[in-house]
């Protein structure tokens, strides 16, 4: 799969606790409105600022914390078509996948807020449009991409019966 | 071939003899745990997963602990989601208040893990259940969905890194502070997907409670697991709550280990995480003067009955400041009905602490201790990013059960020494 979209640009950390603050929990029953709150404590506009297809990057262990699903949830529902990390915290990296999420592990520092990029999941490669550089990523794990290209761990499971590693 | 303990007890569960790091394993599990903020979402997709019934209703466990007693409306109406699903599928090991407590604490307390288990669950402190000798390993709702319909999950087999403890630690040095030393010298990434294996003379002498305060902490350094293995301790602990049979494993003298740290137990001083950050640690003797607020006694890292006693020793004959506030939370219903029986509530009562039913409550900013803009909180939990226990203008600092005990009556950041 390719996208394309622009860059919201973080830093490194982003805990749980930032992407969904745990004072919103009450929302929890209702995702959408949860997803309003996306990263707002990083990033108070990023919502507002957001287009569908869009990117999150981030630098160094992104989604530590927290083992709660919403985090790659609202990622999800607020529209952005991967996200983008020099590293991830092991289980925000399962849950995007689990959700559909494409979770690319690749040099951030090359990417500015704004520029346009291009990522071609299953080759592993960002082109920086804006720049013209292109970033190799890390493969993901075969298990991994099984998953995220039948659409998540649930439509995975409807489809194979059980997990597929290889 | 050589092995170490984490890698001999996902071999066993992946029906091979031997694996190494990086392989993928589909590996049985024997505990699939999941919360009241967890349980609802993997209750909706294994749903989705098309399955009528949980592959083994001893082995799928739920607990209430995250919003109750009840929050609000919203809490009540998950925790009743979850509580139906448990009634529905006639879960063996449902507990909701009232009959449980904190999960980490709660769990092997009803004697549900066993040294050798393969453990999984939607709760990023789950790597607690290491210290017992088991691999152990938080993940997201949807992974739990998948493993209660088949009791199976895939895995990467982790690198292990070796935290040796060497000598005994000093007085007012617990598990907490040997963690803290170890997640400020790699950082909080600085184990991501690896596996914390911790020994040493320290390690092997340690109560079961302190053990378990540390391997709680293992993905506070972005650990896929943190364990250790099991000492006369531990074993007897485990022997007096079940009589189902279990392996204890160990690593062999020449397994291969990705890097090694060394730390003198006796050198290190208790130790302050402060915001925002767990590895962002300083000794006592290095905090400088400051002021709190609140002060958190409790968790699934420090909520156990030595915690109590410890912090009861600290406040015995003395009172919070004035400017205060003293939280005491028992993780499960047995530590508060021993913590009550030996007299600790006394003590706390007296230092005008306010001492709460178990609940993880404002460990994640939920209820019963929530932070205002500004307020700075000393508490035994584990994490202090931004917002943790409230707005996100207010601080955590993180500490062991002494340190903390003692800052409630000092008024500011201290240790037991100065009372």
């Amino acid at each position: 799969m390719i996208l394309k979209g622009k860059a919201h640009k973080f830093g490194d950390d982003i805990s749980t606790d930032l992407i969904t603050p745990g004072r919103y929990f009450h929302l929890r029953t209702n995702l959408p409105e949860l997803a309003k709150h996306t990263l707002e404590d990083a990033d108070p506009d990023f919502v507002k600022n957001m287009r569908p297809g869009d990117f999150v990057v981030a630098g160094g262990n992104f989604g530590l914390g927290s083992s709660r699903e919403h985090a790659a949830i609202v990622i999800k529902l607020s529209g952005a078509g991967a996200v983008l990390a020099k590293s991830f915290a092991r289980i925000f990296f399962r849950n995007a996948i689990n959700q559909g999420v494409p979770a690319i592990i690749c040099d951030t520092d090359l990417i500015a807020a704004g520029d346009e990029l291009e990522v071609d999941v299953e080759k592993g490669e960002v082109k920086n449009v804006t720049t013209g550089v292109v970033i190799p990523a890390k493969p993901l794990p075969r298990a991994m991409l099984n998953i995220l290209q039948d659409g998540g761990l649930v439509e995975h499971f409807q489809k194979n019966k059980g997990f597929r590693l290889d | 071939m050589s092995s170490t303990i984490t890698e001999k007890i996902l071999a066993a569960h992946a029906g091979q003899k031997t694996v190494k790091p990086n392989d993928l394993l589909e590996i049985d599990v024997d505990v699939v745990l999941s919360n009241d903020v967890t349980a609802p979402i993997a209750i909706t997709e294994f749903r989705r997963v098309g399955v009528k019934t949980v592959f083994d209703k001893d082995k799928v466990v739920m607990v209430a602990d995250h919003y109750v007693p009840g929050k609000d409306v919203k809490s009540a109406e998950q925790a009743k989601f979850m509580r139906e699903f448990a009634e529905e599928q006639d879960l063996t090991n449902y507990f909701d208040v009232g009959c449980g407590g904190v999960e980490h604490a709660l769990l092997p307390e009803k004697g549900l893990i066993k040294p050798g288990d393969a453990v999984i669950g939607a709760d990023s402190h789950t790597c607690t259940y290491g210290a017992l000798g088991a691999f152990a390993t938080g993940m997201g709702s949807t992974d739990i969905a998948a493993a209660m319909a088949t009791g199976k999950i895939w895995v990467k087999v982790p690198a292990s890194l070796k935290f040796v403890y060497n000598g005994r630690p000093g007085r007012w040095v617990y598990g907490k502070d040997l963690m803290l030393a170890a997640i400020g010298r790699v950082g909080v990434d600085g184990a991501l997907y690896k596996a914390m294996e911790f020994t040493g003379e320290a390690i092997d002498e340690m109560s079961v409670d302190q053990r378990l305060s540390m391997t709680n902490m293992a993905i506070e350094a972005g650990a896929k697991n943190g364990i250790m293995a099991p000492n006369q301790a531990t074993l007897d602990y485990v022997r007096s709550r079940t009589d189902a049979p279990f392996t204890v494993y160990a690593s062999d003298a020449d397994a291969a280990y990705e890097e090694v740290f060394e730390f003198d137990a006796g050198e290190i001083e208790p130790l302050v995480a402060f915001p925002h950050l767990p590895s962002n640690v300083r000794p006592i003797s290095q905090v400088g003067t400051v002021p709190i607020n609140q002060v958190v006694i409790g968790s699934c890292t420090n909520g156990r009955l030595e915690d109590m006693r410890v912090a009861a020793e600290v406040l015995r004959g003395h009172k919070a400041a004035k400017n205060v506030r003293l939280i005491v939370i028992p993780a499960t219903q047995e530590v508060y009905r021993a913590a009550m029986k030996e007299g600790l509530f006394d003590v706390f009562l007296d230092a005008n602490a306010a001492v709460s039913t178990p609940t993880c409550g404002p460990c994640l900013g939920g209820h019963m201790g929530v932070l205002a803009a500004g307020e700075r909180a000393v508490a035994t939990t584990n994490r202090n990013f931004v917002g943790r226990m409230g707005h996100k203008e207010s601080e955590v600092y993180l500490a062991n059960p002494a340190v903390a005990a003692a800052s409630a009556i000092l008024g500011r950041i201290g240790g037991p020494d100065e009372i």
